[in-house]
């Protein structure tokens, strides 16, 4: 996804988040000030990390986008058809129904051969007629994965998608993540704890404060990444961690 | 190992029937083949299949209607807190109002007919299917639900695939004792208001006092049901239950 083509695209595509106030009412009575002023956008194809303290509500901020919660004070603006793919933090399949069919099932106009193609890539071709409750969970995370690259989002949200595997396996699914997008651009949002997950797959990272969440900073990753040399990924990385940490206080 | 212990009961109950019929009498208890003997005369005439078919089939219909619009309701009650006060006093109610009142009101009201017999039946029927499916409504996933609705999933995807899944134990356990609870009120409406039918002939044995004709009728109509059971319902729970790892 070059810059300039990026940039070219309409201003449809782009993905407004004006978010003012967000509080839940607490079982207790009182309320709970979860979103704070929130403000960012998202040009087409871009790929950014939500990178917070936990429980600063950047799970809240996911469900908002996709429309699972309606309310809250301000406005977002979905990409063009506002078509979503989204990965939640558990896989979320159903369990009664084969890994074929759950990615059909969200995706009933994907061809079969972009089926087949992203069975291939995330390493799933044998394992289409098993049932989810067969799979480790690795796999029901590919599965999760290839269901919401199957419908072709217009916005891609990922909601810590690698947590509680093991660091290994992160990786490698860090990569068939990163192949996916660069194959074809597609905005995307992904919510993180790990910096490292978050400097190789984003374009551009936003670091929120503690509830109530507001972005502190932004801070646009070079790219291309692989080019960068070992020690400026190193001091990035570092001057991020510093960064959450002051968030934390 | 199974089959053996189910013949030993078999066997138990047969040796009970006869010592039974030898105590009481033929007259209070007629023996195991004199009943066999009952089963082959009546359906050489052709009676036996005609009774068990019209009232298998008020059984199929009132069932279905039961289930149907009981599931229905169930799903509404469970999901929406309004309609869950609306309707509680009713279920209440119709779980509550006995069995032979629904039925002989249903004759007073719609006459002697079909439609009186087969309405009584699925009014007993229905708010037990209600309770149950609610019961399973309210344990919906609320998280399969959101992973539905980003997926923008139709109604009818998210109804087959998402929720009567969900629902299927509640459903089976509805089904299961439904069709029993069922057939046992078709019997009663037969006798009560029906020219036909197992429950009819059982009327009629009553009052001639053949207690060999009402058990004929009676072992013949529950082989019937012990079939249907084998056949229909337990091959059914076990597809619908395929997905599940099965245990070691």
């Amino acid at each position: 996804m070059s810059p300039a083509g990026v940039q070219n695209r309409l201003d449809k595509d782009r993905l407004e988040v004006g978010i003012k106030h967000k509080s839940y009412r607490a079982a207790s009575g009182g309320s709970l000030h979860v979103l704070g002023e929130l403000a960012f956008s998202l040009s087409a194809g871009e790929v950014a990390a939500l990178v917070g303290p936990s429980g600063c509500g950047k799970t809240t901020l996911l469900r908002i986008l996709a429309g699972l919660d309606r309310d809250f004070e301000g406005s977002v603006k979905l990409p063009a058809h506002g078509t979503l793919g989204m990965v939640f933090q558990e896989p979320r399949l159903l369990p009664w129904r084969t890994v074929e069919q759950n990615v059909r099932l969200a995706a009933p106009r994907a061809t079969d051969s972009a089926l087949d193609a992203l069975f291939q890539t995330l390493g799933l071709t044998a394992h289409r007629a098993l049932y989810p409750g067969e799979l480790s969970l690795g796999l029901a995370r590919r599965v999760a994965l290839a269901r919401a690259f199957a419908v072709e989002p217009d916005l891609l949200l990922l909601d810590e998608p690698f947590v509680s595997l093991d660091d290994a396996l992160a990786a490698r699914l860090r990569e068939e993540l990163a192949e996916l997008v660069n194959r074809r651009p597609i905005t995307t949002l992904l919510v993180t704890h790990n910096v490292d997950e978050a400097i190789g797959l984003a374009d551009r990272l936003l670091l929120l404060s503690a509830s109530p969440a507001r972005v502190l900073a932004e801070m646009p990753v070079k790219r291309p990444r692989t080019v960068q040399a070992p020690e400026e990924l190193a001091a990035m990385h570092d001057e991020i961690a510093r960064r959450i940490n002051q968030a934390h206080l | 190992m199974n089959l053996a212990l189910r013949l030993v009961s078999l066997v138990l109950f047969i040796a009970a029937w006869y010592a039974g019929s030898q105590l009481a009498g033929p007259r209070l208890l007629p023996d195991p083949q004199t009943v066999a003997l009952a089963i082959v005369n009546e359906a050489r005439s052709g009676a036996l299949a005609f009774n068990l078919g019209v009232t298998l089939a008020r059984v199929a219909v009132a069932f279905f209607i039961a289930m149907l619009i009981g599931a229905a309701i169930g799903l509404i009650m469970g999901r929406s807190r309004v309609a869950d006060r609306l309707g509680d006093p009713w279920l209440i109610v119709l779980l509550n109002l006995p069995a032979l009142v629904i039925i002989v009101l249903a004759y007073v009201w719609a006459g002697l007919t079909e439609t009186a017999a087969i309405l009584a039946v699925a009014l007993n029927k229905l708010p037990i299917a209600t309770v149950t499916v609610r019961e399973g409504a309210r344990s919906l996933d609320r998280a399969l639900d959101d992973m539905a609705q980003v997926f923008r999933m139709g109604t009818w995807t998210r109804m087959r695939h998402v929720v009567i899944p969900q629902l299927a134990p509640y459903l089976a356990a509805a089904a299961r004792s439904g069709l029993s609870l069922v057939w046992k009120i078709v019997l009663i409406v037969e006798l009560l208001g029906r020219p036909n039918g197992v429950g009819f002939e059982i009327g009629v044995a009553f009052q001639l006092f053949d207690v060999t004709r009402i058990l004929a009728y009676a072992l013949a109509f529950i082989a019937v049901m012990l079939a249907i059971e084998t056949l229909l319902v337990q091959p059914l729970e076990r597809h619908v239950a395929r997905w599940r790892p099965k245990p070691a």
